[in-house]
């Protein structure tokens, strides 16, 4: 287990690198960020000491290497728009996307798994069929384009909820969250919901293959010829057993939610890392777009590591040491 | 890591290994048409194809031709007409364009991009997979692991940072969209070649003393391709709306030839003001191309899938 994780840490450091070398190398070629932060009216003069006073007029490979250093210490260096560190400025975003992913990912589990359940134990009625038809029309429909529907349905035409920006927030473990504020969470409905919606369709039809799967096995058989009751059946074994796959598609889409949220955030104007980062690439605000990228590869491998212990729990049978970490 | 590959790649799509057996092509259109759901899929798709292919011939407009664009007739609600009597069914855009053409040519590059990528994917990852499993030891090893690592992040956030790299343009999206699709079919190939390189057939191909590319090529990869075509559609679908996505955002393809995800992005700006025809149609026609090709795929993965078979 600890060799695991080890060696889990020593492939997160490879994978953050080769990350952060392409990434730099790539925007580096893009364009000069200097062209779209001075003046345009501004002489070759000007243009020189905002490159120096960037850091920019040194070769890549010295802007790289200043760069790794940094990095080492925990400074992934400065902003070129906001000229403040630029880990402080995805750190700022990051509670604004780390809640409408919570509350999306609530909606699509609170809501995916008793639909999945009732659709995999009743094929054949006719409200099963019609979770399946919507499941596949959620997981069909664009996402962007249903926030532009719901913009439309509720802040244009019904005018019940907002649909730019984030309400009132309120500080909470020295974060600031909007959804424990009421107010602030009519602002988080719309984006939460947009967001919940793909998941919740994958999580219906996952839990429902898994359910049909699981049915038809013997362990199942066996429990029913005990005479155990329809509920323990199903909430006991049948529970246990497709609580493996899905514990691991829901951390995993965890991970896929964080990063879809940049849609989200660009159509709602919601003020989280998403769209930080878009506005980012457009600005060439190098800084910005790695440190970003480092943060969420770092999550993710952090959460798909979880993931994997968690299933070793859940599941017996898998055991860590013998997987080839 | 390999048993957890496994269930993880039971995720996007999960095709069991094994291929049709008995009398194949004629069950397999009848257990197809069985769901009328599916036909109904597959006569949509059929639309949706031939409307992309003749829009040329069916478009009312050719929303390229700048020329014909009159300024005077922008942002016209459905049904209205210009000053000529030319009739806008679905309204026209900021610019003039009637909508219903855009959308017919908008089909055209988002199909082309979609099928485009989902092809050449399929290609390398089907064949590198294949491969891999064929040969074993340090390249399916290495491979798999860069596939493993690849799929634990989002597609959309590998495409976002090719795309912020390389540009804009209709080959920079089908080079990010073959990068974050490839994995899927690699996947898909090893493991479904994995279960036939241990069959008779090819043990016997093998004792014939056939070359290893022949029996890569005639042997394995045919027999690894029903769980890859199931794959391929629910990858072109993705494709299809990731791409879309990528253009909203303003990250993939050039403003001169607009696929339906630019198209909604071009009524954006127009929402808050009620003019909501310039978003919603294009992506109604997103949504009935990417459900079509959905339903289709559904019903081929039952239809393929021996571990639910009748």
């Amino acid at each position: 287990m600890t060799v695991y994780v080890l060696r889990r840490l020593a492939q997160t450091l490879l994978v953050l690198f080769v990350t952060s070398a392409l990434v730099f190398g790539g925007l580096f070629l893009v364009g000069d960020p200097v062209e779209i932060l001075v003046n345009p009216n501004a002489d070759q003069a000007e243009k020189l000491r905002a490159a120096a006073a960037l850091g920019l007029d040194r070769s890549v490979l010295e802007q790289y290497w200043i760069f790794l250093r940094g990095a080492f210490t925990g400074d992934l260096g400065r902003s070129f728009v906001f000229g403040r560190p630029a880990l402080d400025v995805i750190l700022e975003r990051m509670p604004a996307t780390l809640e409408i992913a919570f509350l999306a990912m609530l909606i699509s589990v609170c809501l995916g798994i008793p639909l999945g359940l009732y659709a995999g134990l009743r094929p054949a009625d006719p409200l099963s069929k019609t979770i399946m038809a919507g499941s596949i029309l959620g997981f069909s429909l664009p996402t962007f384009w249903v926030g532009l529907l719901l913009i439309i349905l509720f802040a244009v035409e019904l005018g019940w909820l907002p649909s730019t920006g984030r309400g009132p927030t309120v500080e909470f473990l020295g974060l600031q969250l909007s959804i424990l504020h009421w107010e602030g969470l009519r602002y988080a409905l719309l984006p939460a919901t947009n967001l919940a919606l793909f998941k919740l369709s994958l999580i219906v039809r996952l839990t429902r293959a898994q359910v049909r799967e699981q049915s038809l096995l013997d362990y199942i058989k066996f429990a029913r010829a005990k005479g155990l009751p329809r509920s323990r059946v199903i909430g006991v074994h049948l529970m246990k057993n497709i609580m493996i796959p899905l514990v691991t598609v829901i951390g995993l889409e965890l991970g896929s939610v964080i990063a879809f949220a940049i849609v989200t955030e660009t159509i709602f104007a919601w003020p989280g890392m998403g769209k930080l980062v878009i506005d980012s690439i457009f600005q060439l605000d190098r800084p910005v777009v790695v440190t970003y990228l480092l943060v969420t590869v770092f999550m993710f491998i952090f959460i798909n590591l979880v993931v994997d212990i968690l299933y070793s729990v859940l599941d017996p049978r898998v055991r860590l040491s013998e997987a080839k970490g | 890591m390999a048993a957890l590959g496994q269930t993880r790649a039971a995720a996007p799509a999960t095709v069991p290994e094994l291929a049709i057996e008995g009398g194949p092509l004629k069950r397999f259109v009848a257990e197809f048409f069985d769901s009328r759901l599916a036909v109904a899929g597959l006569a949509l798709l059929v639309v949706v194809i031939a409307t992309a292919l003749f829009a040329p011939l069916l478009a009312p407009q050719n929303p390229y031709d700048l020329g014909k664009l009159d300024l005077l007739d922008s942002r016209l609600p459905p049904g209205g007409t210009s000053a000529t009597g030319f009739t806008y069914y679905l309204g026209t855009d900021g610019q003039g364009r009637d909508m219903l053409s855009a959308i017919m040519y908008g089909l055209r590059v988002s199909l082309y991009v979609g099928v485009a990528s989902g092809v050449i994917a399929l290609a390398i990852g089907a064949l590198l997979g294949v491969v891999a499993a064929y040969a074993g030891g340090r390249f399916e090893q290495f491979l798999m692991r860069v596939a493993d690592i690849q799929l634990g992040f989002p597609a959309i956030l590998v495409a976002l940072i090719l795309l912020a790299v390389l540009g804009k343009g209709v080959d920079k999206i089908i080079i990010a969209l073959v990068t974050v699709q490839w994995a899927y079919y690699a996947r898909t190939a090893r493991s479904a070649a994995l279960v036939e390189r241990n069959k008779e057939y090819i043990e016997a191909a093998r004792g014939l003393g056939l070359s290893a590319a022949r029996i890569v090529f005639k042997h394995l990869l045919p027999n690894a391709m029903p769980p890859l075509i199931v794959v391929g559609t629910v990858q072109i679908a993705h494709a299809i709306a990731l791409e879309a996505t990528l253009s909203f955002l303003g990250l993939g393809l050039p403003t001169t030839e607009p696929s339906l995800g630019l198209l909604i992005a071009n009524g954006y700006e127009f929402l808050m003001s009620g003019k909501y025809w310039i978003s919603v149609y294009p992506g109604i026609a997103l949504l009935v191309t990417i459900l079509s090709i959905n339903l289709v795929g559904d019903q081929l993965r039952d239809v393929l899938n021996p571990r639910l078979s009748r």
